[in-house]
């Protein structure tokens, strides 16, 4: 039987969160309610491998993006450190000026042709999923008193289960900004926190190309029963 | 070994080009049962829009079968053009849309069934976890013995029974504030 207890203590973002100012006009008032967990919560949406393209994975239109080239790669597992194949892993994030190819983001800040910030790939036997993008720019977020996003890469994540389903971003090791980025200070645990930064590992990167960074991924459940023989349907 | 779960982070403002989306769930009218719209708005404390929130609903087909391998029941038949998911973004008024069919009641321990159902979660700038919670119908008959439901204070119940309108259902998320939405512990 598939288990889904309870996140560990600090592991996850208040639902209010002080340093995060709008949570306030958001987030619930009222505590969540308990209830049972049942099948409408551990099934949930399965994606076809073939239904996504290799070339969805590169977001750097083969090397025309500006900006440091890089590589995101890791393993997706459970809490029982199982590796998970056939997970949709969705990848967006500002280009290298820190702008988004989107109608809100309107600082005045350059687009680059090549390069679109989105980009998605579905876990192989081992778990492991592999990006090629640029390095992403800080920016500034307005109305906020120059409060930086320190540069991040947003990934969403489907596991088997409506339950394990959860989006979080990819931080940068050593970058000043991190501490003091509201979002990513809202995870109390320490440890926790300092998992949401990659790694910096060449072994993942492309020689004398692309530098590389690991990011492992952990959803929630246990006993999960790898899903890819069977059944993964659209 | 037991290994944490990844902190979740909040969903930004961003989340759009590039990835596709359906709020289609019956590949163009093909799927079997009664094709509705189940349609709402996000709000805020205020009840002012919520706008580029991506709300996802995940569901059984109209015979109360999930299109994954942890449910598999000859009585309760998979259709081939129903896979039970879908997601949108929310417009300036905060709108969301989906074209759906009423799902069939699901197991749920025992003898005992849960009513008609639509999980519903939401991800917004501004929230750093996902809110998830259930849309229910107007006038099932299980309703009133559904296991999840009966976890939700009396009072607060009727906020998860969408509203029927001509041609499906609606079901406002007021994610806080005045008659807030109840979610469920992530």
């Amino acid at each position: 039987m598939v288990e889904y207890a309870s996140y560990p203590e600090g592991t996850q973002p208040g639902v209010n969160s002080e340093r995060y100012f709008r949570t306030s006009q958001l987030a619930p008032s009222q505590p969540f309610v308990e209830a049972p967990v049942t099948l409408s919560e551990i099934t949930g949406p399965l994606f076809p491998r073939e239904g996504v393209s290799q070339d969805e994975a590169d977001l750097t239109a083969g090397g025309k993006a500006l900006g440091q080239l890089m590589v995101l790669a890791g393993q997706v597992r459970d809490e029982d450190a199982r590796p998970l194949p056939g997970v949709l892993v969705e990848a967006w994030q500002a280009n290298a000026s820190g702008k988004y190819r989107h109608p809100v983001d309107g600082r005045d800040a350059p687009l680059d042709p090549h390069f679109v910030g989105g980009g998605r790939a579905v876990t192989d036997s081992e778990g492991r999923y592999r990006f090629v993008t640029i390095k992403p720019g800080a920016y500034p977020v307005p109305n906020s008193g120059n409060w930086w996003r320190p540069p991040h890469i947003h990934l969403s994540i489907y596991g088997y289960a409506f339950l394990s389903r959860m989006i979080t971003q990819v931080y940068f090791p050593g970058d000043p900004l991190n501490e003091l980025d509201s979002i990513f200070m809202s995870v109390p645990d320490d440890a926790a926190r300092e998992r949401l930064v990659a790694v910096t590992d060449t072994s993942v990167g492309l020689h004398e190309h692309a530098l590389g960074y690991g990011f492992d991924i952990v959803l929630r459940g246990r006993n999960q029963t790898p899903m890819e023989d069977e059944g993964l349907q659209a | 070994m037991s290994i944490a779960p990844t902190a979740s982070q909040t969903l930004g403002p961003f989340f759009n080009y590039a990835l596709p989306f359906s709020a289609d769930l019956t590949g163009g009218g093909k799927a079997e049962g009664r094709a509705i719209f189940l349609r709402g708005r996000v709000t805020d404390v205020n009840a002012a829009p919520v706008r580029d929130a991506l709300v996802e609903i995940w569901q059984a087909n109209a015979a109360g079968a999930y299109a994954h391998p942890l449910d598999r029941d000859e009585a309760r038949p998979r259709d081939p053009h129903f896979n039970g998911f879908g997601r949108v973004l929310t417009d300036a008024e905060g709108g969301f849309s989906f074209t759906t069919v009423v799902p069939g009641p699901v197991p749920f321990e025992g003898n005992r069934w849960q009513a008609p159902h639509v999980s519903v979660a939401v991800f917004s700038a501004g929230l750093l976890r996902r809110m998830r919670t259930r849309a229910y119908f107007p006038g099932e008959e299980l309703n009133a013995d559904d296991p999840v439901l009966a976890a939700v204070p009396a009072g607060r119940r009727p906020l998860l029974v969408a509203q029927a309108e001509d041609g499906g259902f609606r079901f406002d998320i007021r994610l806080r504030g005045e008659n807030e939405t109840p979610f469920f512990g992530d």
